[in-house]
């Protein structure tokens, strides 16, 4: 295990100390301690390794993150695993808005709550929260999953193309063109997977599905408000 | 013979008279908005006149000023971009750049010849909303990749293949809008790299999903560097809505270059009262932009490239003068390239238009093949030639300005100057701040009392 104290060592040192991580390599376990609510933490990693955050995380954490597993033992601020393309982040705490933003693939999972915009236009990126969602979540969101164990907040699912939303709890509002839809078996084994990746111990039949009307898929003077 | 009113007889009449605010053109826009119910949707910028390059002239030298030989003494055109926090600045032989127009907008082989074109004349190509191509990759030398409020197609690898980052937070035809890009574009190739189904209304959002204010997009900029190395300058474009803010906020948020475009800067596809009615002309910015960095003990440390109606090496040698480190061209570059070219012209009037007035670029029927996804009409479209043809075009640009640089007694480009500059109108002595042509006076001026 390689340790990197952030009280001691510069962002830059730290990043490019794992963007020096090759595909083969061997040093395949990091530890980052002291983070200290630091912006830009890991962020553009592209090997398999796995680093564990030991504390709480400013903007963007693991943002665009390939391949990499990163866990933050704490909270994440705005912008965790913003544009990932594969790999896992987890957090163990909440995190702040936008999360998981443009996501292209991998694996978030939020063990606490998250914030406003989760999932903003999301583009195939898998995200599981264990506990709330905040408003105006997977707003444009096109493709992946989010599932929210507890509430989701008002207008979710605003403007949605064909990701696929499954929340357990109450949805305070849906926002335009976002319908309840039937949940079918095969969306209760999609369910399921993401469930037990996302480590939830919930089961698939307590959730709902939400997804697009596909109303505003073309441009419609009745939609131009 | 008198003349005689063959229609009516008795006393001489009033002839008809067109209303001034009811001309032909807003009485047709008003029928046709009651016949169809749907706003008008078009290409490019603002057509309306505004005041522009052409109401500046250059004063040249004379006794007072000392000119260059205009063929034999050197006058230089390189620029640097990015000097402030990358450790690899773009360096090019001319400061005319491409702006960012996306693959969707416009065919592959279009892009392609953009990137030849420019390659060939030194110069940067720009991406667009939609994400980098290979075409455009391969043949261009130096690319600038656009981030973007959609991040259609963002991925780190294509980040990391750019040359430089341009954060894209708005233009000048929609200052404040989003992007669109209809149906009739989004081909299977195009739906994939944008992640979106074929066949439907593309809507590009208008603020970045992931910050809000200026403090988070200096967050956003550090993330950015961090991912790639600090190597690649950034910029930061913002549309021509307050040139003095927003290069302030922009400097403040750490770019390293502000792309400043006015209202004349063309878009693919928005409404036409957008285009026509929100953001500000370009000359009345670049001052502006110019009087911020100068504020921030910024000017020429943060580089200023100006976009929007450039048409001319003489365009460009304005530019330079009022303070711009270099321009970019997105409409003269299509033209170069034989959009809105006579030669389809009877297809423009098949199309309802004429060639020169060809806008409805979202519908993907351009004659020209440029602004299309059809495979047909693309096939119209050399990018071989394309390049030809834009760096020819590039050259006489670069040319016409060292021409006029000379005559002002320069040997850079860069080193035009306001004081070499004259206004024929008022609105232009405002708002490019110069003296209006035989005074030493100009509207607003310090210590005037106006």
């Amino acid at each position: 295990m390689q340790t990197i104290d952030l009280g001691t060592t510069a962002l830059r040192e730290l990043n490019a100390s794992l963007h020096a991580q090759a595909a083969d390599t061997n040093q395949t376990a990091w530890e980052i301690v002291n983070p200290r609510g630091s912006h830009a933490v890991a962020v553009g990693l592209d090997a398999p390794i796995e680093v564990y955050v030991k504390g709480s995380t400013g903007y963007y954490t693991a943002g665009m993150n390939k391949q990499a597993t990163v866990h933050v033992h704490g909270s994440a601020g705005p912008g965790v695993a913003e544009n990932m393309i594969s790999g896992t982040v987890i957090v163990d705490g909440d995190a702040s808005q936008y999360a998981g933003a443009t996501g292209h693939g991998g694996t978030l999972v939020i063990k606490g709550n998250a914030s406003s915009r989760c999932g903003i236009s999301m583009k195939g990126i898998d995200i599981v929260v264990h506990g709330n969602v905040g408003h105006m979540s997977a707003f444009m969101a096109q493709s992946g999953n989010l599932v929210v164990c507890g509430d989701a907040g008002e207008a979710l699912g605003d403007s949605i193309y064909e990701a696929r939303l499954f929340v357990r709890g109450s949805v305070k509002s849906l926002g335009a063109d976002c319908i309840e839809k039937e949940m079918r078996p095969e969306h209760l084994e999609i369910l399921r997977d993401l469930l037990e990746r996302g480590g939830c111990d919930a089961r698939p039949e307590e959730f709902r599905r939400y997804g697009s009307a596909r109303q505003l898929y073309n441009f419609n003077i009745d939609n131009a408000y | 013979m008198t003349m005689k009113d063959t229609k009516h007889d008795g006393p001489p009449r009033t002839p008809p008279r067109q209303s001034a605010t009811f001309t032909q053109d807003v009485n047709a826009e008003i029928r046709r908005a009651a016949a169809t119910g749907i706003y008008d949707i078009r290409g490019g910028g603002a057509k309306r006149k505004v005041p522009h390059f052409d109401d500046l002239l250059f004063l040249g030298a004379s006794i007072s000023r000392y000119p260059l030989e205009g063929y034999r003494e050197r006058c230089g055109t390189d620029v640097t971009l990015g000097t402030r926090h990358a450790k690899n600045p773009i360096k090019l032989d001319i400061p005319v750049t491409i702006a960012g127009m996306s693959f969707g907008a416009l065919s592959g082989a279009a892009k392609e010849a953009l990137g030849r074109g420019a390659s060939a004349a030194g110069t940067s190509t720009t991406t667009g909303d939609g994400g980098m191509t290979q075409e455009e990759r391969g043949h261009s030398s130096k690319l600038v990749y656009q981030y973007l409020p959609s991040r259609y197609g963002m991925n780190p690898d294509d980040l990391r293949k750019a040359d430089a980052i341009e954060v894209v937070v708005g233009q000048g035809a929609k200052p404040g809008g989003g992007g669109m890009l209809l149906g009739q574009k989004i081909s299977d190739r195009v739906a994939q790299m944008r992640n979106l189904p074929q066949g439907i209304d593309q809507r590009s959002a208008c603020r970045h999903p992931d910050w809000t204010g200026p403090d988070d997009l200096e967050i956003k900029i550090l993330e950015l560097r961090e991912i790639t190395g600090w190597k690649v300058p950034i910029y930061i474009k913002v549309g021509g809505a307050r040139p003095y803010f927003d290069t302030t906020l922009a400097i403040k948020a750490g770019a390293d270059v502000v792309v400043l475009d006015g209202m004349q800067g063309g878009t693919a596809a928005t409404q036409d009262v957008f285009i026509e009615h929100v953001g500000q002309p370009i000359l009345a910015c670049i001052r502006e932009s110019v009087r911020a960095l100068q504020d921030m003990n910024m000017h020429r440390e943060v580089q200023l490239i100006v976009s929007g109606g450039i048409r001319s090496g003489a365009d460009v040698a304005k530019c330079m003068a009022l303070g711009a480190d270099a321009v970019a061209i997105g409409t003269a570059a299509l033209i170069a390239l034989g959009d809105n070219d006579p030669r389809w012209e009877e297809e423009y009037q098949k199309l309802g238009t004429t060639a020169g007035a060809y806008d409805d670029w979202h519908e993907g029927r351009d004659p020209a093949g440029i602004t299309t996804q059809d495979p047909e009409l693309a096939a119209r479209f050399d990018p071989i030639e394309g390049g030809r043809r834009l760096n020819n075009f590039l050259k006489v640009m670069t040319l016409e300005a060292q021409t006029i640089a000379r005559a002002c007694g320069k040997n850079h480009l860069h080193n035009l100057e306001p004081e070499d500059l004259c206004a024929i109108t008022m609105e232009a002595a405002a708002m490019a701040k110069v003296p209006l042509a035989g005074t030493d006076w100009w509207p607003g001026k310090p210590g005037t009392g106006f």
